[in-house]
C-alpha cells in the first residue's frame, strides 16, 4: 500500500512538473465602436508550485494571441506578354486575421523547435496550408507570403522581451491589438517553459464584437439588404439636395 | 481622427476621406464625370478593400451627381430628353456588361481585363481630348473663331428623329443610345459611372453644346450609380455606409465648388485639364502593369 502511494507520488509530480500556470485577461471582451482605434490587452497571472522553484533554470513565458482563422487566395504576379498579370492564385487554408507572440526572450531562445512545433507558437507555424492542387508551384512560397504581407500590415507581429517575471512567480504583458480589427473569437494562449520544454499551457477567450452603431450598420447590411441599399441611396440624395440648397443660400 | 468602418472593416483617418470625397466631387462638378476612375484607385491605395471601395464610391457618386444636377438644374443646363434616351441606353449597356463580366469572372483575369479596358479607354479618351483641346485652344489664341462644324453625313439619315432642345440638335435617337450603351457596357465591366467616355462622347461623336454636357451627363450618371449601389447592396453586401457618408460629405461641398468654378473657366482649358487628369491615371495604371512591382505576391478575399 505504502509503495503504491509513494508510486504515485512520483509518478505525479514527474507528469505535472509540479509547476502551474495561473492567468487572466485585462478585458475578455473587445467592443468595435466607431472610433475604435486598437485595443491593449494586459495578460497577467502566476505560476502555482509545490516545491520551490528551480535554481539551475529560467523561468520563461510566451504569451501568444490568435484571431479568428480564415482561408486566404495568394495571387502573384507573373510577366507575360510584356505585362504583370496574377496568376490563378493558391488557396492557403487557414491564416488567423491577427497574430501577436509576447514572451520573455527571444522566441528562439526560450522555446524548443520541437515544442515550437507541437503547439504551433512562432509565427512561422500561425499559417497552415494543408494540401495545393497546382503542383507546378511552390507553395511554400505563397504561404511565406501570406506571413511577410501581414506582418508587413501590423497584424502578425512578436513582442520578444516584454513579457516581464517577478520573482519566479508573477508575469505580465501588454499586448496591442492592432485597429484593423476583425469581428470574432480570439484566444490567448499562455505557455510556462524552462529549458524550452513546455511545462503548462492555459487558454483565455478574447470576444471581440462590433456594438453600437457599427453592429446595427453591419446587421442591416446583411439581413435587410435592400431597405439598406434604398437607404443608402436616400442619404446620398438627401446630402446632395442639401449641399446644394446650403450653396445657393449662402454662395448664389 | 480614426473611424472604424463597419463592412470594410478597418480604422481609417476620418479627414482623409472626406479630403477625398472633396477632391473628387469637385473634378465632378467641375467636368461632369463621377469620378469612379480616380476613387477606386484611391480607396484601394488606403487599404479598403476592393469590392467594398467599388460598391461604396457609386454611393457617393449619387450624392455629388445629384446635388450638381440640381444647380445644373436651376441653370437650364441640363437636356433632360436627350438624358433620359443615353440612359435608356445606359441601362441595356450595364445589363449586357454585368453579363460579360461574370462570364470573364468563370473565365479568370477579370483583373487583367479591367486594368487594360482602364488603361485602353483611358489612353485614348484622353490622348483624342488633349490633341483636341490643344488645337482649340491654339486655334483661339490666333484669333480664329472656332467654327463648330455641322456634319451632315449618314448619322442624319437615320430614322427616329428627334428634337433635343436644350441641346441645340436635331438627330435619330439611335446615336445616342448606342453611345449609352457602349458606355453602359464598359461601366459595367469597368466599375465605374461612365462619365469620362460619356463627356467626350457627347462632345464630338453627339455634338452637343458644350453648356449642357456636364449638367446632362450627371443626370445620367446619378441613375447608373444608384442602380449600381443597389444592385452591389443586394448581392454582394459591400456598400459601406460610415465610409460613404464620410465620402459623400466632402463630395457634396466640393461638386458645389466644381459647379460654380466651372463656368468661370473656358471651356477648352476644361477639357484639356480633364484630359490631363485622365492621362495620368491611365500612365499610372499602364506603368503597374509593365514595370516590375516590388511585392509579387498579394491577397485575395476569402477564397469563396
Amino acid at each position: 500500500m505504502r509503495a503504491v502511494v509513494l508510486l504515485l507520488l512520483t509518478f505525479l509530480s514527474g507528469a505535472a512538473a509540479a509547476e502551474e500556470v495561473v492567468a487572466a485577461l485585462s478585458q475578455n471582451r473587445v467592443s468595435i465602436t466607431t472610433g475604435f482605434d486598437g485595443s491593449e490587452i494586459v495578460i497577467y497571472g502566476a505560476v502555482k508550485r509545490e516545491a520551490p522553484a528551480a535554481t539551475d533554470s529560467a523561468l520563461d513565458v510566451i504569451v501568444a494571441v490568435t484571431g479568428p482563422s480564415e482561408p486566404v487566395v495568394v495571387r502573384k504576379k507573373e510577366r507575360r506578354f510584356g505585362i504583370w498579370i496574377n496568376d490563378g492564385g493558391v488557396k492557403v487554408d487557414a491564416a488567423p486575421s491577427v497574430y501577436a507572440v509576447a514572451s520573455t526572450r527571444a522566441l528562439r531562445e526560450v522555446i524548443s523547435h520541437t515544442d515550437d512545433l507541437r503547439y504551433k507558437v512562432g509565427i512561422d507555424h500561425a499559417v497552415r496550408l494543408i494540401g495545393d492542387t497546382h503542383a507546378d508551384r511552390y507553395p511554400e512560397d505563397y504561404r511565406a507570403a501570406v506571413i511577410r504581407l501581414r506582418k508587413d500590415q501590423g497584424l502578425y507581429f512578436e513582442l520578444p522581451g516584454t513579457v516581464e517575471v517577478t520573482e519566479e512567480t508573477l508575469f505580465r504583458t501588454a499586448i496591442a491589438l492592432p485597429a484593423q480589427l476583425v469581428e470574432g473569437d480570439y484566444r490567448a494562449r499562455i505557455f510556462l517553459l524552462r529549458d524550452g520544454q513546455v511545462l503548462d499551457v492555459v487558454e483565455e477567450g478574447i470576444a471581440v464584437r462590433k456594438v453600437g452603431l457599427e453592429r446595427w450598420i453591419y446587421t442591416m447590411a446583411k439581413e435587410q439588404s435592400a431597405l439598406y441599399g434604398i437607404l443608402s441611396i436616400l442619404v446620398a440624395l438627401a446630402a446632395g439636395w442639401l449641399a446644394s440648397a446650403f450653396f445657393r443660400l449662402f454662395f448664389p | 481622427m480614426n473611424i472604424y468602418l463597419p463592412i470594410a472593416e478597418v480604422s481609417v483617418d476620418a479627414f482623409l476621406l472626406l479630403g477625398i470625397g472633396g477632391g473628387v466631387g469637385f473634378l465632378s462638378g467641375l467636368f461632369g464625370v463621377g469620378g469612379g476612375f480616380l476613387m477606386t484607385p484611391l480607396l484601394i491605395l488606403i487599404g479598403i478593400p476592393p469590392a467594398v471601395a467599388v460598391a461604396t464610391e457609386a454611393n457617393q457618386i449619387v450624392a455629388s451627381s445629384f446635388s450638381g444636377v440640381l444647380s445644373h438644374w436651376r441653370r437650364k443646363t441640363v437636356d433632360f430628353k436627350m438624358g433620359a434616351v443615353l440612359l435608356a441606353g445606359g441601362l441595356v449597356g450595364s445589363a449586357i456588361g454585368v453579363q460579360i463580366f461574370a462570364l470573364l469572372r468563370v473565365l479568370g483575369q477579370v483583373e487583367l481585363l479591367v486594368s487594360l479596358c482602364y488603361v485602353v479607354f483611358l489612353g485614348i479618351v484622353g490622348g483624342l481630348m488633349f490633341v483636341e483641346s490643344l488645337q482649340a485652344l491654339m486655334r483661339t489664341r490666333k484669333g480664329v473663331q472656332g467654327r463648330t462644324k455641322r456634319r451632315h453625313g449618314w448619322v442624319h439619315g437615320l430614322p427616329f428623329k428627334m428634337r433635343f432642345r436644350a441641346s441645340n440638335l436635331y438627330i435619330s435617337a439611335i446615336p445616342p443610345f448606342l453611345v449609352g450603351l457602349f458606355v453602359g457596357v464598359l461601366a459595367a465591366i469597368m466599375g465605374v459611372g461612365g462619365g469620362f467616355i460619356m463627356v467626350p462622347a457627347m462632345i464630338y461623336l453627339l455634338g452637343m453644346a458644350t453648356t449642357v454636357v456636364v449638367g446632362t451627363s450627371l443626370f445620367q450618371i446619378m441613375f447608373v450609380t444608384g442602380a449600381t449601389t443597389l444592385m452591389h447592396a443586394i448581392t454582394n453586401q459591400t456598400v459601406d455606409a460610415v465610409l460613404a457618408v464620410l465620402l459623400l460629405l466632402g463630395g457634396v461641398v466640393g461638386t458645389q465648388i466644381g459647379v460654380r468654378i466651372g463656368p468661370r473657366l473656358r471651356a477648352e482649358q476644361l477639357r484639356i485639364l480633364l484630359a490631363i487628369i485622365v492621362l495620368l491615371v491611365c500612365a499610372k495604371l499602364g506603368f503597374d502593369l509593365v514595370i516590375e512591382p516590388s511585392e509579387l505576391y498579394s491577397l485575395g478575399g476569402d477564397g469563396h
